[in-house]
């Protein structure tokens, strides 16, 4: 197993209250795959994403848990050793391309620095990093540029030319193509999928359950800050067994069929005081009182390597 | 973008700020070029005394004769050399102190942030000139520890805007970018985030010049700077203003407008270079 996910919990201290944006997540990542979070804004799948890189800005801070990455603790590892796993072994790409490079410097620069950070001697650097460029579609002169003389796509290609440079085993992609149109958030998947291909495992991030089911193997949901189902794109799509999942499946407009969207009712609830028993009973058809309102499910597993936290897995359907 | 390019850009447009600046470099430049030229350009030598006391400007003594018959002019000329020197050093000394304590402060957070940021509240909550006053008096007078004693005074403002800036820059998604490649966090401070912040240290700086400029002014006005006959502004002015009241206006007349002059062309600077900033993130 490559990275291995046990009873994460990230609260963020803010001035209003203690915001618990995840709570108690717990999954695995294999060599090679893809896997995909979803949920809406503030599930806390960003939030995991960065927790993972042991990068959770301030206010947050992780609470309890383990991250093993090779079976080594990334929270528990000195700052040193984690500084030489990061960009090496395990990237991150992130969800705005416009300020995630440094406006003042050339895109070559950061590049190089990327490299020589870890090691590689300036000259191969920067020879590696026109190679770079080119392996992401982009003419090797933009080495000169700065990022306010690329688009948006344009950035992110650059920003995942600097996650290629080591081959890295892990790339955690946190909403890469979110800021991105259609056709050119096509050519980044692409991308990255090539470099699945390599042999780096995935672990994206998207609020689009579409672009999820494309290209993912795996997919994991998230709801106000927990982890609600996770299973194969098969099992998760054909199989849904949260009513979670299956009003996100539901709510994807479908462009040749008649009616309308079938949005979920309410709101995601407010996380500093989240609902007893399952965090989805309020927004729940299903819900039963007494039950789903009191007692929190347990997340365990219903058929092989299909995971869930519900009372009543797939009831819909019996 | 290059440091010297925030001050040669806004005076190759035509924008609003342009004039400030121009005014502001062209009498800062005069000064600079006053002092760096002082043995060529001054007529008289500013120490000697004369016998002609109390001469009015005319064409033999431009800005008129002191007290002691000393040449006015030359005695300007002359004192442009230490103002510049001790504004100098003590801008050297708060910036090299005041920035990378700021940086540290703000990318750190935690216990390092909070003490350092009580020690520089501390700091700033004194009436500036007096800290500066309590300072000068403890080392003594001389040049040196008056710069000394100026940039203790101006430390705490670079250090807020740096680690104001550092706070919020750390947040910036390159920085993290930064962290996810595994750059090392000196590195991050040094290369992400101070370049980000220069520009508001160039700022500080302009402004907080003509602050000090207006500090050593006051300080060798009481006599904590330099020791007499050498010529400083501050000094003549002081010597200058009982004689007011004769009608030898030119005594106190000509330092003080050239401290006035000097400070508001780094005021003017720090200003024009402020809106170019702000009018570039509008």
């Amino acid at each position: 197993m490559l990275l291995e996910v046990k009873n994460l919990s990230v609260y963020y201290y803010t001035l209003s209250g203690v915001v618990r944006g995840a709570e108690g997540i717990s999954f695995s990542v294999r060599e090679g795959e893809w896997i995909t979070f979803v949920g809406e804004s503030g599930s806390g799948k960003s939030t995991v994403a960065h927790a993972v890189m042991n990068l959770v800005p301030s206010p947050g801070r992780i609470v309890s848990g383990e991250v093993l990455f090779n079976g080594r603790n990334l929270l528990k590892l000195p700052g040193e050793e984690l500084r030489k796993i990061r960009g090496k072994e395990m990237t991150m790409i992130f969800q705005d391309p416009m300020t995630s490079l440094d406006p003042l410097r050339t895109v070559g620069d950061q590049m190089v620095e990327a490299m020589t950070v870890h090691g590689v001697e300036e000259a191969e650097a920067k020879r590696k990093a026109k190679e770079l460029l080119e392996r992401v579609n982009l003419p090797g002169d933009r080495f000169n540029y700065y990022p306010h003389q690329l688009s948006g796509g344009q950035r992110q290609r650059v920003s995942i030319a600097i996650a290629m440079a080591f081959r890295p085993k892990l790339l955690i992609a946190d909403e890469p193509t979110t800021a991105l149109d259609v056709i050119v958030q096509d050519s980044i998947m692409d991308i990255l999928n090539g470099m699945k291909e390599e042999g780096t495992s995935i672990y994206f991030v998207t609020h689009d359950i579409s672009l999820a089911v494309e290209r993912s193997d795996r997919i994991a949901v998230m709801y106000a800050g927990k982890l609600v189902e996770v299973g194969t794109v098969d099992q998760i799509v054909e199989n849904p067994l949260h009513p979670y999942t299956k009003a996100l499946i539901e709510a994807v407009p479908d462009l040749w069929k008649e009616g309308k969207v079938r949005a979920i009712p309410g709101y995601p609830p407010d996380l500093r005081s989240p609902p007893s028993g399952c965090r989805f009973h309020l927004r729940c058809p299903y819900a039963e009182a007494g039950l789903c309102n009191i007692e929190e499910p347990e997340f365990r597993e219903v058929e092989k390597g299909h995971f869930v936290a519900c009372h009543f897995p797939g009831v819909w359907r019996k | 973008m290059r440091l010297i390019d925030y001050i040669i850009n806004p005076l190759r447009e035509r924008k609003p700020g342009r004039g400030l600046l121009l005014f502001g470099i062209s009498v800062v430049l005069t000064v600079i070029i006053m002092a760096i030229f002082a043995p060529w350009i001054s007529p008289y030598n500013p120490t000697q005394i004369g016998a002609d006391v109390f001469a009015p400007p005319s064409s033999k003594h431009l800005m008129g004769t002191n007290n002691l018959g000393q040449d006015v002019f030359s005695r300007i000329i002359w004192g442009s050399r230490i103002i510049l020197y001790v504004v100098a050093i003590a801008t050297t000394l708060s910036i090299l102190v005041g920035v990378p304590l700021g940086l540290l402060s703000g990318y750190r957070g935690g216990k390092v942030d909070r003490a350092l940021s009580m020690i520089m509240d501390s700091i700033y909550s004194f009436p500036s000139l007096i800290l500066a006053i309590v300072i000068a008096v403890v080392l003594g007078p001389s040049p040196v520890n008056t710069a000394i004693a100026i940039a203790f005074v101006y430390v705490p403002t670079y250090f807020r805007m740096v680690r104001g800036q550092t706070l919020s820059l750390k947040n910036q998604l390159f920085v993290e970018a930064a962290r996810a490649i595994g750059v090392k966090d000196w590195e991050t401070m040094r290369k992400y985030i101070l370049p980000n912040v220069l520009p508001t240290v160039l700022v500080v700086f302009t402004l907080s010049v003509a602050d000090a400029i207006l500090t050593e002014a006051g300080l060798s006005f009481l006599g904590l700077s330099v020791t007499p006959p050498t010529p400083d502004w501050g000094y003549d002015l002081r010597v200058g203003q009982p004689f007011l009241l004769d009608g030898y206006w030119w005594l106190a007349f000509f330092p003080g407008i050239m401290i006035m002059l000097l400070a508001m062309g780094f005021a003017m600077i720090g200003e024009a270079i402020n809106e170019r900033l702000s009018l570039g993130t509008r």
